[in-house]
């Protein structure tokens, strides 16, 4: 036996990611930490409120003074079976608290109030959608409350990590502050997209956070936090790897190179053919690498147990009903539906999603426009201009409601195609509404067919050779007489009817 | 309450006593004095402020007295009602509070080195309801520590000595506001039952003693020890007395989670009603197994003379077995010292109280945490934290705790079956009567015994009262024990004060004035340690 066998991490290289996925099969387990937006803790009155001076968000229950006792925050419970309901999950119909006993000084009472084998929510899965429209079922195991930790500050060393540090402070503005903590089963299959997966179950995450407004779910405030669990195995058919957890990894894109850098160096650790060891990892986003922290080891014992203080939690099931009628639809069942009643080809819809235009196009939708035309706005004219000027399609000056006025203007034929490009011209230049804009600029499509009939003379007079082929029976310069018939009209002829005039006029009609 | 009358015969009887002292009344009495303008508060506050500096060299029920905070309360109280307000039934009456009880601005310790000097900042939710009332706070009275013991030995700042003989053990863990009440220092006191800290003090002194129903009293500012056990009562020398307290101090409060959402029921009405000495059609059980073996004969004897007294007094005595009682002092020291091991995990030197920091190598949060809890606590504290890490760690929490909460779940039924046949259940509230300090200080087995007939009441939730017996071949007091249903607090009252009406129409007056005089210096209690008992 060499003696890499119980190797680790030191004399193994990082392998080639594209390398690595082609030999080993990554199984990824995300924990997802949510900070609630709630006003208060989840078991106390102190407020909540993001960045006070250290210590002053606290009362005698979130510094864990004796005698001092929890009291659950109502609308906590509310939001995590939001939460809950939104990730398809059972709500318990009674579930505990439990203590989750470990010594620290930013626990206050030196056990974290959690919950342990009784989730307020379980057994759900979230569909999350992949940049190339590719839908994934991600399987979620549960989603239980739980209160944050306060934050400590070591002072003193060169890294602001406590090795070498001189002393530490701890605030307990954060402790207590209500979390959810949403706890996938392994995602398998991935291969080499495992990364992506990753980042996009993230993403979607956070948007169904922000949709329930259960949070800010600002991922910069830590609000929102990842722990990342990896493991390799040589084939799909294996039994699982040892994993490692990466924590706290806060940002989408860190989520992805995380993952990506833990298959790389367990890729290599595995090649040196030593043992990917169980243990918590560091992800330092800037060196883009993670790095060994506490082994977990089964001597690591929580001693669990019931929290005595609090009287199990038992939302009725009236109440929970009453919380599902007010969820917003789940991203991709909304995607869908909406591609149905659209109509769109997938292509179509992949692109109006990746643009960013959908609730764009519902609203132009809702303004009256068919979907079609919506999306040929929205995704033609108006993106080539937003692109032109390095702007969101959400940010142009011009509202759904406009853009809908003014299909409504080209489907009642007071306008053509041509004439409604520079009636948005003039939308965009502030000028007012499409019906503003079309009487300022006079722009109107001429519809009287005498003023018409005038100027197909005048064009077939003005061009006699031309007249006399198409009187000839040859229609293809016809072309030629309608287009100076609507450069005589400045464009609000209506091509259509200018032909028939024409071939009325030379006997061909 | 006002125009209720609530003394009575019996409590002028003792306000015109031997001794002519306030100190002895009632607090009923006291109540209706300072109501008809007869006496202050004042008064009244610095008659016992005088008597605790009398005898607190004998006693040390005491681990602080507020005289000033006290006189203050006083002052307000007369200048308020001078003033015509109208003020709670106990406005002006004093009351001592044990050390468990968190009261904003003045030292709180429960009886641990760990919290030595500490001065809370805020009122638990029962401190603020006696001052919302009106009542002057004496002090701070004496316990085992983080109320850990039979016998208040355990109180890192010395023992409290029974009124009826200094030599022995006042009870435990609230030994000190037993004693203080016992010994006159205080009219009521508060006090806080985990497996029997409040009824078996109150047994060994001769005092009533109220352990609530689970939730009936906020536990909100309790120093925990086992929070699913844990609950605070009334410790008073009357059961009408033990009504008036229980009334201010219970009803629900939105800072505890387990308190009770009704208000409390009508004790006081309960307690009057009582007094008349008619039971007649009440059903009251004798639990078999809290009355056999190990009870001494003199406890026995009088338990059996007192069910005799029902029996006159037209109750229906009915036996009633308990069979889960066995195992319940076992199930007890399994879950108590689990929740305590997570409870005191908080003393760790990082916030509050002591702070130790290793003298030798680095000083780092876990090191000053190791230092601080190895000084801290007491060697008591220390088992049972060491018990209960033990029983809730991996691999064992099925066997001891899972085991233990079974047990509690079979106790509960016991009491539910036994209170189909029984409107109360009764028995002798300890063992024995107050054993010599020292004598069972180096056996924790022998210590956890005391509390074998208490201790199904707190597993179970259901209330509890002790009030006197008599006293026991040895010339000591005896308790004796009524327990109710959940949230049938009242039942203690009336069922209790017909007993103790009937008694002490017998004894020719209250027992505890056939208590021993106290010596009132301060050099006292050296002597009388040295000599023996004062008896």
């Amino acid at each position: 036996m060499s003696a890499s066998t119980h190797g680790g991490t030191a004399g193994s290289v990082l392998v080639d990611y594209d390398d690595a996925v082609r030999r080993y099969d990554p199984v990824i387990g995300i924990e997802v930490h949510v900070e609630l937006g709630t006003a208060t803790k989840m078991f106390d009155a102190a407020p909540t409120e993001f960045g006070a001076d250290p210590n002053t968000q606290v009362t005698p229950v979130s510094l864990g003074l004796p005698g001092a006792l929890p009291v659950l925050n109502r609308t906590a419970v509310e939001s995590a079976i939001k939460i809950g309901l939104a990730l398809n999950c059972q709500i318990a119909e009674l579930c505990r608290f439990a203590r989750k006993n470990y010594f620290y000084p930013d626990v206050p009472k030196n056990f974290q109030t959690s919950q342990y084998d009784e989730p307020i929510a379980f057994d759900g899965y979230l569909d999350v959608e992949l940049a190339d429209g590719t839908v994934v079922r991600v399987e979620i195991e549960r989603a239980h409350m739980e209160e944050d930790a306060g934050k400590n500050t070591h002072v003193g060393g060169a890294t602001g990590r406590i090795h070498g540090a001189e002393y530490s402070l701890v605030d307990y503005n954060r402790a207590g502050i209500p979390l959810v903590e949403i706890v996938t089963r392994p995602i398998t299959g991935m291969g080499d997209r495992a990364p992506e997966v990753a980042r996009a179950y993230v993403q979607t995450l956070r948007d169904i956070f922000r949709g329930l407004g259960v949070s800010e779910a600002r991922m910069e405030r830590g609000n929102v936090r990842a722990d990342v669990n990896l493991s390799l195995r040589p084939t799909p058919d294996a039994p699982l790897g040892t994993r490692t957890e990466t924590k706290n990894v806060n940002s989408f894109r860190s989520v992805e190179r995380a993952v990506r850098y833990e298959i790389s160096r367990q890729a290599g650790v595995l090649d040196a053919g030593g043992t990917v060891i169980q243990e918590t990892r560091h992800w330092h986003e800037d060196t883009g690498v993670t790095t060994s922290g506490r082994v977990k080891s089964d001597a690591e014992d929580y001693r669990y147990f019931p929290e005595p203080d609090l009287v199990p939690v038992a939302p009725s099931r009236a109440w929970v009903e009453e919380i599902r009628a007010t969820l917003p639809e789940a991203p991709v069942a909304r995607r869908r539906r909406l591609q149905t009643e659209w109509g769109y080809a997938d292509a179509e819809m992949r692109d109006v999603v990746n643009a960013g235009a959908i609730e764009l196009i519902e609203a132009t939708v809702a303004a009256g426009a068919a979907p079609a035309a919506a999306r040929k706005w929205w995704m033609g004219e108006l993106a080539r201009t937003a692109n032109t000027e390095g702007v969101e399609l959400a940010d142009l000056p011009v509202t759904p409601e406009q853009i809908g006025q003014l299909q409504g203007l080209v489907d009642s034929g007071r306008i053509n195609d041509k004439l409604a490009r520079q009636v948005l011209a003039g939308v965009l230049a502030g000028e007012g509404s499409p019906e503003e804009v079309v009487t300022a600029r006079g722009l109107e499509v001429v519809s009287d067919d005498g003023a018409l009939l005038a100027a197909v003379d005048d064009a077939l007079a003005a061009q006699p050779d031309v007249a006399d082929k198409i009187r000839g029976g040859n229609l293809g310069p016809v072309g030629a007489i309608i287009g100076a018939v609507m450069k005589a009209t400045r464009g609000q002829a209506d091509a259509a009817r200018v032909r028939e005039l024409v071939l009325e006029r030379v006997g061909q009609g | 309450m006002a125009g209720r009358h609530l003394a009575g015969e019996d409590a002028t009887g003792a306000a015109t006593g031997s001794t002519g002292d306030l100190t002895r009344m009632s607090a009923a009495a006291l109540a209706e004095a300072l109501a008809a303008g007869t006496l202050t508060s004042v008064e009244v506050t610095q008659a016992h402020l005088d008597r605790i500096d009398a005898v607190e060299g004998s006693l040390h029920a005491f681990l602080h007295v507020a005289h000033d905070e006290a006189l203050a309360t006083a002052r307000d109280v007369d200048a308020r009602r001078a003033a015509g307000e109208p003020l709670h039934a106990l406005a002006g009456v004093p009351i001592a509070v044990k050390d468990v009880v968190v009261t904003k601005g003045m030292p709180t310790t429960a009886g641990s080195r760990i919290l030595e000097g500490w001065v809370p900042p805020y009122d638990a939710t029962l401190v603020e309801r006696l001052r919302a009332a009106g009542m002057p706070i004496l002090g701070k009275t004496n316990m085992d520590e983080f109320a850990m013991g039979s016998s208040t030995e355990h109180s890192a700042y010395g023992n409290t000595h029974n009124p009826w003989d200094l030599d022995r053990i006042p009870g435990g863990s609230g030994g000190g506001s037993a004693a203080a009440v016992g010994g006159f220092e205080a009219p009521l006191a508060i006090g806080t039952d985990t497996g029997g800290s409040i009824r078996q003090p109150a047994a060994v002194t001769g005092t009533v003693g109220v352990k609530p129903t689970y939730g009936g009293v906020s536990r909100y500012g309790l120093i925990a020890l086992a929070s699913s056990l844990d609950q605070a009562g009334p410790v008073t020398r009357t059961v009408l007395d033990s009504a008036l307290l229980h009334e201010v101090i219970g009803g629900h409060d939105r800072r505890d989670s387990t308190s009770l959402p009704e208000p409390v029921g009508p004790l006081v009405e309960s307690a009057l009603r009582g007094r008349t000495g008619d039971l007649t059609g009440v059903r009251v059980g004798v639990v078999t197994e809290l009355n056999g073996e190990g009870y001494q004969p003199g406890v026995r004897a009088r338990f059996d003379e007192s069910l005799d007294v029902l029996r006159g007094a037209g109750a229906e005595i009915v036996e009633v077995s308990c069979p889960h009682f066995e195992y319940a002092l076992a199930a007890y020291y399994l879950i108590l010292p689990s929740e305590a091991s997570s409870n005191l995990a908080k003393f760790d030197g990082m916030r509050f109280g002591l702070r130790v920091e290793p003298t030798d190598g680095p000083v780092t949060a876990e090191r000053v945490m190791a230092a601080t809890r190895g000084q801290g606590f007491g060697d008591e504290v220390k088992r049972r934290i060491i018990l209960g890490t033990y029983a809730l760690s991996a691999g064992y929490y099925d066997a001891y705790y899972g085991s233990a909460q079974k047990v509690r779940t079979l106790v509960q039924r016991d009491f539910t079956a036994a209170f189909e046949r029984a409107d109360v259940l009764v028995s002798p509230t300890a063992p024995t009567t107050a054993f010599r300090l020292g004598e069972k200080l180096d056996d924790p087995m022998a210590m956890y015994l005391n509390d074998v007939a208490t201790i199904p009441a707190n597993l179970a939730g259901v209330p509890g009262m002790s009030l006197p017996n008599g006293l026991s071949d040895d010339g000591l007091p005896v308790g004796f024990q009524i327990l109710a249903p959940a949230r049938a607090d009242e039942r203690l009252y009336r069922v209790g004060a017909a007993l103790e009406a009937l008694l002490e129409a017998q004894w020719g007056g209250p027992l505890l004035d056939r208590a021993p005089e106290l010596p009132t210096s301060a050099a006292a209690a050296t002597t009388t340690a040295a000599e023996g008992s004062v008896r």
